[in-house]
């Protein structure tokens, strides 16, 4: 048995890690899985960075900023397989939300016209909203950065972003210290449960395949351990399809709920795993069937594409000089080489390209692939955009709200 | 130079800062990570900032350190990175520690190899702690075992003992699980045993 330990932050989203552990994936694999849970993700980059912890379940703009030298100790991290995609809530207390489209389910599934719902709410709000984010380099806080300029909000001005851990979230809500956030589940459906909150966007109408937590590794110890990181990566994409099965949600909600890991009701967790979503307490749940993906559409595939928007998306903001040669870096985090080599011999989807123009899907498309074809899902941003990755700067261009 | 600890345990906090007193440092605020701390934080423009690893408010202090115009020069985490072992030490004992650049390394060991030493110790006597309550609570039920077999057998009290010792070492099972099992039965059969 090889031991690995992984470092993890308490949210549904690290199902497959935790599937990986708990139902023999890894051990059938020759690894002996030691989970590592934080509640800070400072914490956990530390704990990699410095080597406690040879992986983690990392946002994947974070991966981006060590390697970017943009987040303390610089360190050349690699990511060759995404946890998951999309998976993330913006909820506002209802006293703002009540200025938005009240029909919940109208309000999640036009995210533009909500952003401009949005806009007029800050204007008739007693102040600035206070909007809780986990992280700066966060797929959450960049997100909701594009949602509100989409709109004309400027994200730096005319609202304030606070930053807290996902696990404080409901008690500043609670405390009036802020008046929404976004926040990987269970936590918006946390407030929401509570009566603290409404939902305002799920992050899957927003990018419809959003990039969210990826495995991250320090390159150099990737690197150093091939076989070790090829037999983990056949694990995980085992846990993951495990994950995705409608017929295992009841027995993975109820492993998640521990305490040793999201150490919360399996009725919240659930609700994110089934893309059953209650967005207003008392009321139905909204469906969103693709809520969050583990394994189908080759969810794990690490397009550098989706390196690249985020890297875009560090330049608009102004957190990274853009140069080429962090350009280069920033996409280079994403290993699709790694995980081709892992995953050859298995039945995992393979695509054959590196990099796709991202939100340019309406409907399931089949492509080529090394061994057959494989469905992508519709990828579409909320306001239409595509995301060519050889024209970045045509792209950035085309926004009013640059900062 | 101005400490700042930021901490919600307060026995940890006390212990740290008598720690550095007795080092000669005065310059000591304990500010609790709660509601606006970052902005009392701010204001106070401290030299070396330490927090516990393990608390969750690690990410709203390092956003202040980024965007905060108030402090005059960056703060960063540990300030000489080619210090490896003296970083796995702090990592190890749950230190994180925040420095204003320009800080020379050997005004910041000290007080990192006391964080670091004074972190430990606090384990330990809560590691100890924990231990002796997990004692007293297993001498309690225990006691209630051999009560129970004492009035329901009619045996003395070392007897009672010797016999939950016996059945604990013929099960191979602590002590502590087979009294807690007699309590149990005894409980369900309303004191008929």
């Amino acid at each position: 048995m090889t031991p690995i330990r992984i470092a993890f932050l308490g949210l549904t989203d690290a199902a497959v890690l935790i599937a990986a552990r708990e139902k023999g994936f890894a051990q059938a694999e020759g690894i002996s899985l030691d989970l590592v849970r934080d509640t800070s993700w400072a914490t956990l980059r530390d704990r990699l960075v410095y080597g406690q912890v040879q992986a983690a379940h990392m946002l994947a703009p974070l991966a981006l900023a060590v390697t970017l030298g943009l987040s303390q100790q610089p360190c050349g991290l690699s990511a060759p397989y995404k946890l998951n995609v999309n998976g993330n809530l913006l909820v506002m207390a209802p006293e703002f939300a009540a200025a938005l489209e009240p029909d919940t389910s109208a309000r999640l599934n036009d995210p533009l016209a909500t952003a401009y719902d949005f806009a007029s709410a800050i204007g008739l709000h007693h102040r600035k909203p206070i909007i809780g984010v986990v992280h700066r380099f966060s797929s959450h806080a960049l997100i909701l950065r594009y949602f509100l300029a989409s709109a004309g909000v400027d994200p730096d001005r005319d609202v304030i972003l606070r930053v807290l851990p996902p696990s404080l979230m409901v008690e500043a809500m609670r405390a009036g210290e802020i008046d929404g956030f976004t926040a990987g589940e269970p936590w918006g459906s946390g407030a929401i449960g509570a009566g603290l909150a409404e939902a305002v966007a799920a992050s899957e109408r927003l990018w419809q395949r959003g990039v969210e937590k990826v495995l991250t590794f320090r390159t150099d110890w990737m690197e150093s351990k091939a076989d070790t990181v090829d037999a983990l990566l056949r694990a995980l994409a085992k846990a993951a399809l495990w994950c995705d099965d409608p017929a295992n949600r009841a027995e993975l909600a109820l492993i998640l709920s521990a305490s040793v890991y999201v150490d919360q009701p399996i009725d919240l967790i659930g609700r994110a795993l089934s893309g059953q979503i209650v967005a207003r307490r008392g009321e139905a749940p909204v469906d969103l069937p693709d809520f969050v993906l583990f394994a189908r559409e080759a969810t794990p595939f690490p397009w550098q594409s989706q390196a690249l928007w985020i890297y875009s998306q560090l330049v608009r903001w102004h957190m990274v000089e853009p140069s080429e040669d962090a350009q280069a870096r920033a996409a280079a985090v994403f290993r699709p080489d790694v995980y081709r080599r892992a995953l050859a011999a298995s039945d995992s989807p393979m695509p054959g390209a590196s990099m796709k123009v991202e939100g340019s899907l309406d409907a399931p498309l089949a492509i080529g692939g090394r061994k057959g074809a494989i469905t992508l899902g519709p990828d579409r941003f909320f306001d239409g955009r595509s995301f060519d990755p050889d024209r970045i700067e045509a792209y950035l261009s085309s926004f009013q709200v640059k900062r | 130079m101005r400490i700042v600890i930021i901490d919600d345990s307060g026995a940890r906090a006390s212990v740290l800062e008598e720690g550095l007193r007795d080092a000669g440092y005065d310059d000591i605020h304990v500010v609790p990570p709660r509601g606006a701390f970052v902005a009392r934080l701010e204001r106070m423009a401290p030299d070396v900032v330490l927090m516990d690893l393990g608390n969750p408010s690690r990410d709203t202090l390092e956003e202040m350190l980024v965007v905060s115009r108030a402090l005059a020069k960056p703060i960063a985490m540990f300030v000489d990175q080619s210090d490896d072992s003296m970083i796995g030490a702090a990592i190890d004992a749950g230190v994180s520690a925040y420095v204003v650049d320009g800080l020379r390394k050997e005004r910041v060991k000290p007080i990192l190899d006391l964080a670091i030493r004074r972190f430990n110790a606090f384990a330990r006597m809560q590691t100890e702690l924990d231990d002796a309550r997990t004692q007293l609570a297993d001498r309690k039920t225990i006691d209630r075992a051999k009560a129970i077999l004492m009035s329901s057998r009619g045996l003395s009290e070392p007897d009672a003992y010797a016999l939950l010792r016996t059945t604990a070492m013929n099960q191979g099972k602590k002590m502590v699980d087979v009294a807690a099992a007699l309590i149990t039965a005894s409980d369900l059969l309303g004191g008929m045993l």
